[in-house]
């Protein structure tokens, strides 16, 4: 099965939602015909052939609209005969694989989770309170898969062999002005994370946020929050997580002083292992959680953030 | 100025979700139904905003059978000017997509507003499959949207920040949390919805391209293993050695 994948990259290599996505292609297809498609800067293979994949096309030029990133991935599907077009499920996959299904009269899966086999898929849906197995009726199945879904498999040092690729992707119509980052102490975006510590309400203010960050650095997590601390403006609105928020599934969830209402566990109830402190014995994310402590943040947090450094 | 937004039907945020029929169906009996959040409370919202600011009118469109007239008429008496139903239970999101794109071409509309995701199929599909139909410019994720003549300056939230972004003319955008707030309807926009025009149309004929075989709940976690407050150390040995994640 021939299986084309479009990685992101960032300054010449391939990002980790890129190497994810061409690990995954690489499980996917049994007879390893698996072909990368990167636009814009590249350095040697940007670390792409370490997933397995052996071969690169590159169309040069810097382009970022998603109309025109879906006609380059298009032509190069139909230059290579793909059945499979694979794409990240973050932020700009959502919006170029759509549009690549349209154009290619191809089946859409969005956000897969694991794949049953050849034609079927599965995901998340009703906000991860259930998965569903999805089955492609057309010829080609176009899919986006939940950034740390799958993980990133290195296989080896081998690198991939480049050739070049050109096609014509039309005019960019929607203009940068500019960009604004949002973590700016480095820390990966909430929806890559593999580790979050989140908090709610219970910390009482934003002033009291310092031992939710201390905890954050010690384990190398990103802070996440509730949405009544992101409405009260006690942290900024990218942090929420839940149904009206960001979808996350890192390896680890530690809720601080967070009720666990099932709007905010539709968000993150994907989480492989969760840990919740809460001073109430009832409070109902307990019965979401692999790991809990009955306790006051205030005192829980600075010991446990010890306990990590101490490792 | 002309609008579009799309509107669906989704299960409220609070149901028990279950299947029926071998778990290929969804469950909806004692379900109550809403507008899909981000699409009332953002795209349409932000959309009712534009047109009291610059004139013109909002158009709601929503693919589906008469189970969703009544979330049409709460849209109508939020502020909607008028409504079109597209009269079909679609399949996937390739066939309302497809749908409301046929319905759109010959319409002229300026900005085709959609919600970022619905929250049954969670697909963020829609939006960006109307504008390949249609050859439009997409902005997904808008947390604001400006109109001044025939451009558009939004802001979006792309990975690791956000954007801000130019487009002229006619485009598709997704609304996400930060657009606008949540409109209560009034006495006055309940009464006068009652008589605002509801157009229902036939669907164009549009086949689905995926199928869901079968709905699963997630297994049931096992008990949460609770540690004392005092022994943090205990919880970090566990997520070490027993869990194996730090
Ligand atoms: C349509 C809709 C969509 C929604 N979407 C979302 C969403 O996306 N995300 C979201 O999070 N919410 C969402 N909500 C809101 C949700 O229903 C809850 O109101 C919200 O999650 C509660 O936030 P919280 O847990 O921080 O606050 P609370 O419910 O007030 O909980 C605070 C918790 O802190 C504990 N606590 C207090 N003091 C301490 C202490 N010193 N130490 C330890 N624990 C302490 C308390 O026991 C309590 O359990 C939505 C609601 C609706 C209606
Ligand atoms: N049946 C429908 N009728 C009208 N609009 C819809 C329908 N389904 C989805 N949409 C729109 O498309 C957006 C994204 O939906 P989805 O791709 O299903 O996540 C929604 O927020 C709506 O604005």
């Amino acid at each position: 099965m021939s299986v084309l994948v479009y990685i992101p990259t960032h300054e010449g290599r391939a990002t980790k939602v890129g190497l994810e996505v061409a690990s995954y292609a690489a499980t996917i297809s049994s007879d390893n015909k698996v072909v990368a498609l990167v636009s814009g800067d590249l350095t040697e293979d940007g670390g792409i052939g370490s997933t397995g994949v052996s071969r690169v096309l590159h169309f040069e030029a810097n382009i970022s609209d998603n109309s025109q990133i879906s006609k380059l991935v298009s032509a190069a599907a139909k230059a290579e005969g793909a059945q499979t077009i694979v794409l990240s499920g973050n932020n700009e996959g959502k919006a170029i694989a759509p549009r690549v299904a349209i154009s290619l009269n191809a089946g859409y899966v969005p956000g897969v989770t694991s794949t049953t086999g050849g034609k079927s898929f599965t995901r998340n849906v009703f906000s991860g309170k259930a998965t569903a197995i999805v089955n492609v009726q057309a010829d080609i199945s176009v899919v986006t898969i939940t950034p740390n879904s799958f993980g990133i498999k290195v296989q080896g040092d081998s690198s991939a062999i480049i050739e070049s690729f050109s096609t014509e992707v039309g005019d960019e119509r929607v203009t940068l002005n500019s960009f604004t980052p949002t973590s700016t102490d480095g820390s990966v975006p909430l929806p890559e994370a593999v580790r979050v510590v989140s908090a709610g309400r219970g910390l009482k203010g934003p002033e009291n946020w310092g031992i939710v960050e201390d905890l954050a650095k010690a384990l190398g997590a990103t802070t996440a929050c509730s949405r009544p601390v992101g409405d009260m403006g006690w942290r900024p609105h990218h942090e929420h997580v839940g149904q009206t928020g960001i979808t996350i599934r890192p390896d680890l969830y530690i809720a601080c002083g967070i009720s666990g209402a099932i709007q905010h566990l539709a968000g993150v109830n994907q989480s492989k292992v969760i840990v919740v402190i809460n001073t109430d014995p009832d409070a109902p994310f307990f019965k979401a959680a692999d790991y809990g402590i009955v306790g006051d943040v205030f005192e829980v947090l600075p010991k446990l953030t010890e306990a990590i450094k101490a490792l | 100025m002309k609008l579009l937004v799309c509107v669906s039907k989704a299960p409220d945020t609070t149901s028990r979700i279950s299947f029926t029929d071998e778990g290929r169906s969804f469950d909806e009996s004692g379900v109550q139904f809403i507008i899909n959040p981000y699409d009332e409370w953002y795209a349409l919202v932000r959309a009712i905003e534009l047109v009291e600011a610059n004139g013109g009118s909002v158009t709601t469109i929503t693919v589906g059978d008469a189970s969703c007239d009544p979330i049409i008429r709460k849209a109508l008496a939020i502020g909607a000017t008028d409504a079109v139903r597209v009269d079909t239970t679609p399949k996937d999101s390739t066939q309302v997509a497809r749908l409301i794109a046929d319905y759109s071409k010959n319409e002229g509309f300026d900005i085709i507003l959609c919600g970022k995701e619905t929250i049954d199929h969670n697909s963020s599909a829609v939006p960006a499959m109307i504008a390949e139909c249609l050859d439009l410019p997409y902005v997904a994720l808008a947390t604001s949207l400006e109109v001044s003549g025939s451009e558009s300056t939004i802001v979006t939230e792309v990975s690791g920040g956000t954007n801000n972004v130019t487009v002229s003319g006619a485009f598709v955008l997704s609304a996400a949390k930060g657009m606008s707030e949540q409109r209560i309807p009034n006495m006055r926009g309940i009464m006068s919805a009652r008589t605002k025009p509801l157009k229902v149309v036939e669907a164009t004929d549009v086949t689905q391209t995926t199928e869901v075989t079968e709905f699963k709940l997630p297994p049931a976690k096992g008990d949460c293993v609770l540690v004392d407050a005092d022994n943090a150390e205990e919880l970090v040995r566990l997520l070490r050695e027993e869990a194996k994640i730090i």
